[in-house]
């Protein structure tokens, strides 16, 4: 593997009561790469998503077994979720800006970590807003509330906030199955310029999406992971009958 | 807009007549093929009729038989049995309003907090509040006026006071704010709580600076309905706040609010008109509270 390991994911067990949702999972996510998760409802998917930054310990009855490493160091062992959370971003299915204007959906993230300065805090807004590509489209209106924005702005917003903390690495789960083609288009675009900066993992029910900009792909079947590999290799050769019956729409 | 100009055309320059409104001639031919859904039509418009009309009434009553009465001498500074002012009952109203909310609205909120966003959903000890606040939103009125009465007045030594009078209401609307704070809380969208895990913020951050805001308009709801029932309540003052027509010079005195004025002056029956006319005042302090409430609400609900 060329890329420097960014996420370590070992012999992972994950249980929801009494079903496990995860089953010995190993995983290797290099850094400043973009991982897909494929694979049908249910499979798992978007449960190891939350697993990254401890989203699932919110859950009622969820018990987790084996080993999550971020830069080596184990996120479930002595590490605070609030740091994890602001190394480890994460944008939603649906878009859900909070009922405030667009400036202080922002400045949440830097304000729960501390940053009070009102001009360090419009600089991160501006940043953040640029990284995410929707500046342009706001800069005249940061104090109007983020509700009166398209779903597909609102989507963009939400890439804003996750990234004004200043993670590493980007969680996105179905972050376009709200959106239509031409918002989910410029997320699209948006992934790869922000994969220049931070690694990203996205869940996506939409395979093409997966081939459009994913460098690795992983495909999940009832909590295993069945076959992880380059984008490409995964939906060419695949080497798993299964991967095969699925990318080629026999099942899911 | 091609249809559009089709239609004009056929009706010869004049403007198209719309196609789908029903006449009433076409009205009365549906009610008689349907005479059953026309029958519910009738029932559902007395209905709304009724109470609207019963509304109407009792308000032109009040203020036909009470508007001859409002007279300046009835807002003099104090009461004595000439003016029988309402203004000391005005004031005691306010105060009443004020200490009463200044108890149970924290403490009914921060219940309200504790059962949705710290306790484990379905849990026993919120299964147990929850049982409690039911039962005490189901007490008569005139019950906590005794226990005001046994506790505050006379274990406590109190006397009929104002203090004892607003501990006595706090406890009877408590279950008035916990459970509408309660759902407007439950209201307040899961993902916005995802959101702001997400971004590193704790739960008393999340629930400070998201979920209390965003539930605001609902929580209000609740603190208006709970200022109706003050306002309104006799049963729970006389035997805790007393009769005295003064305006309580300190928490330990005994005062009247608007209610209980009415009640004690039909009562003596000497003053029914004034007692008239303090309903007219006691309506227009409603009127004026659910206005502004509205007016809140309307501002939170942008912001």
């Amino acid at each position: 593997m060329a890329a420097e390991e960014k996420i370590g994911i070992n012999d992972l067990n994950l249980w929801y009561g009494k079903f496990q949702a995860l089953k010995n999972v190993n995983l290797s996510i290099p850094e400043k790469e973009i991982m897909a998760f494929i694979g049908p409802s249910g499979c798992g998917k978007s449960t190891l998503l939350k697993t990254l930054n401890r989203m699932n310990d919110l859950v009622d009855g969820c018990k987790i077994t084996g080993e999550v490493l971020l830069d080596g160091e184990d996120i479930y062992y002595n590490m605070d979720t609030s740091l994890l959370r602001k190394r480890v971003g994460m944008v939603f299915q649906k878009p859900n800006p909070f009922p405030m204007s667009i400036f202080d959906n922002i400045a949440f993230g830097p304000r729960t970590h501390g940053i009070r300065n009102r001009a360090d805090l419009a600089t991160i807004v501006e940043d953040s807003l640029r990284r995410a590509a929707i500046w342009d489209e706001v800069k005249d209106r940061l104090r109007s509330s983020a509700l009166g924005l398209s779903g597909g702005q609102q989507q963009r917003l939400c890439i804003a906030r996750a990234l004004s903390v200043d993670p590493d690495v980007l969680l996105m789960d179905e972050p376009t199955s709200a959106l239509d083609p031409i918002s989910t288009s410029r997320i699209e675009d948006l992934t790869q310029e922000l994969k220049k900066r931070y690694t990203i993992v996205i869940v996506t029910h939409n395979m093409q999406q997966a081939t459009r900009i994913s460098d690795r792909t992983a495909f999940f079947l009832m909590g295993e992971i069945v076959e992880c590999g380059r984008t490409e290799t995964l939906f060419s050769t695949p080497q798993d009958k299964r991967t095969e019956d699925y990318i080629t729409g026999r099942f899911g | 807009m091609e249809l559009k100009e089709k239609g004009g055309q056929r009706a010869g320059g004049a403007p198209a007549r719309p196609i789908n409104r029903t006449g009433a001639f076409a009205r009365l031919r549906s009610a008689l093929r349907h005479p059953g859904s026309f029958l519910v039509l009738v029932l559902v418009l007395a209905a709304a009729l009724f109470t609207v009309s019963m509304l109407l009434f009792i308000i032109w009553h009040i203020v036909s038989n009470g508007i001859a009465f409002l007279k300046p001498s009835l807002f003099e500074f104090t009461y004595n049995s000439i003016n029988v002012s309402l203004f000391p009952a005005l004031v005691t109203t306010f105060y009443a309003t004020a200490l009463a909310l200044a108890v149970s609205a924290p403490v009914g909120i921060l219940c309200a907090v504790y059962l949705v966003e710290y306790a484990k959903r379905g849990s026993r000890a919120v299964e147990a509040v929850r049982l409690a606040t039911e039962t005490l939103s189901g007490i008569p009125s005139i019950v906590y006026g005794l226990f005001g009465m046994l506790f505050f007045v006379t274990a406590l030594g109190w006397g009929y006071s104002l203090l004892a009078g607003t501990l006595t209401l706090s406890i009877m609307i408590l279950p008035l704010i916990v459970r509408s704070t309660e759902e407007a809380l439950l209201s307040v969208p899961d993902s916005y709580r995802e959101a702001s895990f997400g971004l590193g913020a704790g739960r008393l951050r999340t629930v400070f600076a998201i979920v209390l805001p965003s539930a605001a308009p609902g929580i209000l709801a609740g603190v208006i309905l709970s200022i109706g029932r003050i306002v309104g309540e006799t049963a729970a003052l006389i035997y805790t706040a007393g009769t005295v027509a003064q305006i309580p010079p300190d928490v330990f005195a005994s005062g009247r609010t608007l209610a209980i004025h009415m009640y004690v002056l039909s009562n003596e029956g000497l003053y029914t008109g004034q007692s008239y006319a303090t309903a007219v005042v006691l309506l227009g302090v409603v009127f004026l509270l659910n206005a502004l409430s509205g007016l809140a609400a309307k501002k939170l609900t942008k912001g």
